[in-house]
């Protein structure tokens, strides 16, 4: 049967339950965050419509934009750790046998997987005074007693790579492997050291897709919620997690929602520059 | 010599990985209600805690019918709606797939927020049910990639030469096209039922005064100290999540599936 265009409104009978969820249960909340973000708040909790743009003056105030920086900040490092680490390991990844490519596959996608409340009680264990790596360090001889080494950002950092390394891994899994691997042949058969080979040919080969990951990853460190709060001290916190402190503790829907709407800005122009950097690479 | 560099840079990769889980792994046997590494003494019983203990298993028994349905309903939205983006020429309906990768790509809490100012608005804020649509939202992405894959990867010969044998669009669907796409189906459906579980700020936004999922029983738990069952059920968490991939892995094509899921992200 050939592709054809729908003729009669029957042909679009598939589409009716797909289209109509997803307008209903995210095009319209979307549409009503929005909305929100221009309410005027009521003591209490409460807040009624009305069109006010007092919720996104407060961007305008010191505070917001430390956080607004940090969060900038802290998604950034994120983003340049996980590729820096995730590089060389995707290469060797892809140069493993099958069965080896998947068992690790599965590892990366258990981790993966794991909520950001499962990921902050780990890493909080780990370095926990009673628990963590401290008393191993105390073994060696490097330290006198064993410490708690969070919260602290060294703590908070090291929660999100974490979290986001297996996606980093996972993003880059596939151009890596399509890669033509005759690129590095050639490299190593004309005298190049692997290291050399890997700097000098790997990395400007793939150098659209670097770019397109680092970007992909910040956007996912950007979203990370709990980690900040469970790892850091209030300093710490990032705008995602001051959205949901706003939403839930200080009842302060009007600025949450503008927050919220403030993020996605930001999220959809990195998008926007992902797509831009992915069609340059298509035709070149 | 780089022999030796590839294997340490490969055990230092996972040693990070898996660090955090060992120790929380040796922290689930500790005899006693304390938090110590290495263990003292050995006890399964923080296991037992997660079905023994009223509030845990509820958790675990809401967290799991969450998962299950929600991952339905995502499969119900997603596989008719890739079915017409094969079956038809309609370029604008690919906004519905856009939309569908949407929420997974931005920023989780603004999917919780919008979802949590439209049930506030519409008067259902706290109802189970509406956890199960935000996930299943959420999450449609998952079956969404797998299913166009699926798609992608039928031979369009085999469904032409049912039709011209007389065969409907009703009967082609069930006969030919869905037993093809089944192995894609259900791996998008167990991505979907792994990620809800784990799932937290979704679920605590739609329905957290109400109804306590492990994720937010495990976060609520972690408010007022330590308690060894948190460990024992993130154990639990990382075996199940371990269990189904690998499953996936021996009846699908990981390496395929990771391939494309990937390069449509991007």
């Amino acid at each position: 049967m050939k592709r054809e265009p729908p003729q009669s409104v029957a042909d679009y009978g598939p589409l009716f339950f797909p289209a109509g969820m997803l307008l209903i249960f995210f095009v319209v909340p979307f549409g009503t965050m929005i909305a929100v973000s221009f309410f005027q708040r009521q003591e209490g909790g409460f807040y009624t419509p009305a069109f006010v743009f007092s919720n996104y003056e407060r961007f305008l105030s010191a505070f917001f934009g430390g956080v607004l920086g940090f969060s900038l900040m802290l998604a950034v490092t994120v983003a340049i750790c996980c590729v820096v680490l995730a590089l060389p390991f995707t290469y060797l990844l892809s140069r493993l046998s099958r069965r080896l490519q998947v068992i690790w596959l599965v590892g990366l996608l258990s981790v993966l997987s794991l909520s950001e409340v499962i990921i902050g009680f780990a890493w909080s264990t780990l370095l926990s005074r009673t628990a963590g790596l401290s008393n191993l360090l105390v073994k060696i001889g490097l330290l006198d007693q064993p410490i708690a080494l969070f919260p602290s950002f060294g703590a908070v950092l090291t929660g999100m790579v974490y979290q986001a390394l297996p996606y980093t891994i996972l993003v880059l899994y596939p151009a890596i492997v399509r890669l033509d691997p005759t690129l590095m042949e050639a490299a190593r058969t004309l005298g190049s050291s692997p290291m050399r080979a890997f700097f000098n040919v790997l990395v400007p080969a793939l150098r659209n897709t670097i770019m397109a990951t680092l970007i992909m990853v910040f956007i996912f460190a950007l979203g990370s919620y709990l980690l900040p709060q469970i790892l850091g001290r209030p300093q710490h916190w990032t705008l995602s997690v001051l959205i949901t402190d706003q939403a839930i503790y200080q009842s302060n829907m009007p600025f949450a929602a503008a927050m919220a709407v403030f993020l996605v800005l930001v999220t959809l122009g990195l998008v926007a520059l992902t797509l831009l950097i992915g069609r340059k690479g298509e035709k070149a | 010599m780089t022999q030796w560099l590839k294997r340490f840079y490969f055990l230092l990769i996972g040693l990070f990985l898996s660090l955090p889980l060992i120790v929380v792994a040796g922290v689930s046997v500790n005899a006693k209600q304390i938090l110590a590494f290495p263990p003292q003494g050995f006890s399964l019983s923080w296991y037992g805690e997660i079905f023994a203990n009223p509030e845990w298993r509820s958790a675990l028994i809401a967290s799991v019918v969450l998962a299950t349905t929600s991952a339905a309903l995502a499969v119900l939205i997603a596989l008719p709606l890739s079915w017409f983006l094969w079956r038809r020429i309609a370029p604008w309906a690919n906004i519905f797939q856009v939309l569908g990768i949407a929420p997974f790509t931005l920023p989780p809490v603004i999917t919780a927020l919008g979802l949590l100012t439209f049930w506030a608005t519409t008067g259902f804020y706290g109802q189970p049910w509406t956890a199960v649509i935000g996930h299943a939202i959420f999450f449609v992405t998952l079956p969404l990639v797998t299913l166009s894959l699926g798609f992608s990867a039928i031979d369009r010969s085999f469904v032409e030469a049912a039709a011209t044998m007389g065969a409907n669009d009703r009967t082609i669907f069930r006969t030919v096209v869905l037993p093809l796409i089944l192995p894609y189906l259900v791996s998008g459906y167990a991505f979907a039922f792994v990620l809800s579980l784990n799932e937290y700020i979704v679920a605590y936004m739609t329905v957290g005064f109400t109804l306590e999922t492990l994720p937010i029983k495990i976060f609520n738990a972690l408010r007022y100290g330590y308690t060894p069952t948190m460990a024992s059920v993130t154990i639990l968490f990382v075996f199940t999540a371990a269990v189904i991939f690998s499953l996936v892995a021996k009846f699908g094509d990981l390496p395929k599936l990771l391939g494309a899921m990937a390069s449509d992200d991007s």
